[in-house]
């Protein structure tokens, strides 16, 4: 039995909406009440059934409008993909890893067959069969990372790692939260974090980065990170902040339901075999705080986190403007009765 | 946040003597399946049931990582050292079932080069097996420079000159053949990238010409494959698990801390991964630093140690482990 991918967009009449199987398998981020950095890294492994986690590279309902979207940003916008010339083996290490891991998981829509370095990949929800010589980039229609994030959900940052740092040396990024591969494209670990407030001063950039250069072939990690976004819209990059900026005006207490969603980012790192690379893929989750509020825990535990955000973090995420609005619709939704520990629903 | 490796189980296929101190050793997995792929300057910690006690030793894989049906190492023998070496010389024959580390890559290639020039002495020809695998075969720019005590311990000078030809030039100390490593690395085209393994003597002396030659740090890379060196047994007390140890003659700190069933975690097990980096309690004697991790600044401080490297003389040593 395989998975029913819905027709829907993510902009312009924005019909996107999830199941309610995917409400419920939805990856809440917040484990208590209140919300503060925190190196929250722990392995990637398999996770429960019916989780975003029952496979490592996560595919779903969406899948198939998200790499219909991913066309239209790639169109308007081809420097949202880039490789750098010394990454085209890491963009290999990288195809066999998503190709591995969809056809492992997802075996009645996805099929991989090596003969060698021969290879034939099926992808029967985008109606693709490619044979291709694997390292041979004369083979495929593009570069090897950009042919496999076509068909990936979810963002892809590639890292060189060098002189004990980590390199933003090739990326696929049109589901970002407000960050730009053509500004980042080059940058060390620091230096594309040096906008984040108060992480810095509580050493966390330098612990992360001593833990991913540390990260070992076999043994991925993985973190949550969390933003809100008007609209459920998966490109909200600097480049077309025009488009979606002026959204956070038009929050009112009437459409704060279907506006305004809560959008989370399942991260994870995993050692290149070949290149030694990291490669860093950010899958986006949105929900709607119509479906959200659809469990009861959540819209308690969500009303108190964002009430009680310190401002700084508030003003990195974007959320100031319509802040009020939202906590005043969420605290209709809180009685006051304690949230029972862990992520899940009740 | 743990880390280390997984591991895999191997069976040895074959064991190769390469000369009068080298021999060589090939793993296959036990479940007839493919290795990992790696890449060029990974090694594997190779775990050693040595009668009652386990080593776990690090050697550079020196297959082409093209080819993930075995893996292969080369084991210098070491009369001298800590039984490791001897172990793999005396004790292990083909078909014997071991367990060796994923493979794990602190000596990697910088792809950006335009060219790499690799110097090798002795045994540190082994990452650069691999290294010039994987380089040939994508059409990558390398020229290596291998010294050796003599042609008959060149170990795979053969081999490289073979597959290699002109890129390979090698020296031999009994026919007073040097590396003219001014003039080498004053005639580098823009953009080559240095790496160096073998002694520390050569590892420094060609770090030093490179500095002062205006070479960057970041295109001179460098592995030192140092193993722990035996000394004078010691003391220690563990204060978070509350044990008290005892380092023998032949022991690493590490070895001795994971007999008494404490896992600190490691990766390189040679002082240069940063792992095992231990915080230091209290002390009262002098430590013997053998790491190329922490600064001379921190070795003078007496606040950290590496154990896996490193070793203490004296009264009392209290570590937070």
């Amino acid at each position: 039995m395989g998975i029913t991918f819905r027709k829907e967009t993510f902009r312009n009449d924005f019909t996107f909406k999830n199941s309610p199987e995917h409400i419920r398998r939805f990856p809440f981020p917040f484990h208590e009440d209140s919300y503060m950095y925190a190196v929250n890294i722990e392995p990637h492994v398999v996770g429960p059934k019916g989780s975003v986690l029952e496979n490592l590279i996560d595919v779903d309902e969406h899948y198939v409008a998200e790499m219909q979207d991913r066309a239209l940003v790639l169109a308007e916008d081809p420097l949202r993909c880039q490789s750098l010339p010394h990454m085209t083996l890491a963009g290999w290490d990288l195809l066999e890893l998503l190709m591995e891991q969809q056809a492992l998981g997802y075996p009645e829509h996805f099929t991989l067959t090596r003969d060698g370095d021969r290879w034939r990949w099926i992808n029967r929800p985008l109606g693709i069969d490619d044979t291709f010589t694997f390292g041979d980039v004369s083979t495929l229609p593009y570069g090897p990372m950009e042919y496999i994030t076509r068909q990936s959900q979810g963002d892809f940052c590639i890292l060189d790692q060098r002189d004990g740092n980590l390199w933003m040396d090739a990326g696929m990024v049109t589901t970002q939260a407000d960050w730009s591969l053509d500004f980042d494209i080059g940058m060390n670990f620091f230096e594309w974090h040096a906008p984040v407030p108060l992480a810095h001063e509580k050493g966390i950039f330098t612990r992360a980065l001593k833990f991913l250069t540390n990260i070992q072939q076999g043994k991925p990690a993985r973190r949550l990170n969390w933003t809100m976004t008007i609209n459920p819209r998966l490109d909200t990059s600097p480049e077309n902040y025009h488009k979606w900026g002026p959204d956070r005006t038009t929050v009112t207490p009437e459409n704060v339901g279907e506006k305004v969603h809560l959008r989370v980012e399942l991260q994870s790192f995993w050692r290149l075999p070949r290149s030694n690379g990291i490669v860093f893929p950010i899958r986006c989750y949105l929900i709607k705080m119509d479906e959200l509020v659809t469990q009861p825990k959540w819209a308690r535990r969500l009303h108190r986190v964002i009430r009680d955000l310190p401002e700084e973090l508030a003003n990195y995420k974007g959320l100031t403007r319509y802040r009020p609005t939202l906590v005043e619709w969420l605290s209709k939704l809180d009685d006051g009765s304690p949230t029972s520990p862990g992520f899940g629903p009740d | 946040m743990s880390t280390g490796t997984t591991k895999l189980d191997v069976v040895v296929s074959d064991v190769v003597p390469v000369n009068e101190l080298v021999t060589r050793f090939h793993f296959r997995r036990r479940d007839g399946e493919l290795l990992p792929t790696f890449s060029g300057g990974a090694h594997v910690v190779v775990e050693m049931r040595d009668g009652g006690r386990t080593r776990l030793n690090p050697y550079s894989l020196m297959g082409s990582p093209l080819d993930t049906r075995e893996y292969t190492i080369s084991v210098r023998r070491d009369d001298a050292g800590r039984g490791g070496s001897l172990f793999m010389h005396r004790s292990v024959k083909p078909g014997l079932e071991m367990v060796i580390s994923y493979p794990v890559n602190l000596f990697s290639l910088d792809l950006r080069a335009k060219k790499h020039l690799m110097l090798a002495g002795g045994i540190g020809i082994t990452p650069f097996m691999a290294q010039t695998a994987q380089l040939a075969a994508e059409g990558g720019n390398f020229e290596l420079h291998y010294t050796c005590r003599t042609a008959t311990l060149g170990t795979y000078a053969d081999v490289l000159r073979e597959r290699y030809d002109r890129r390979v030039r090698l020296y031999h100390d009994d026919r007073d053949e040097r590396i003219e490593l001014d003039r080498l690395l004053s005639s580098q085209p823009l953009g080559t990238h240095l790496y160096v393994c073998g002694p520390s003597g050569m590892i420094d002396w060609v770090r030093d010409h490179a500095a002062s030659l205006g070479w960057p740090a970041e295109t001179v890379h460098f592995e030192h494959f140092a193993a722990p060196q035996p000394g004078a047994p010691f003391d220690v007390t563990l204060a978070l698990s509350g044990k008290t140890i005892r380092v023998g003659e032949q022991q690493s700190l590490l070895e001795a801390i994971e007999a008494a069933g404490v896992d600190p975690p490691y990766l390189c097990r040679g002082g240069v991964c940063g792992q095992c980096e231990t915080n230091v309690i209290s002390h009262d004697g002098k430590f013997i630093h053998n790491d190329h991790w922490l600064s001379e600044e921190e070795h003078r401080s007496c606040g950290k140690i590496m154990p896996c490297v490193s070793r203490f003389e004296g009264r009392s040593l209290v570590l937070e482990r």
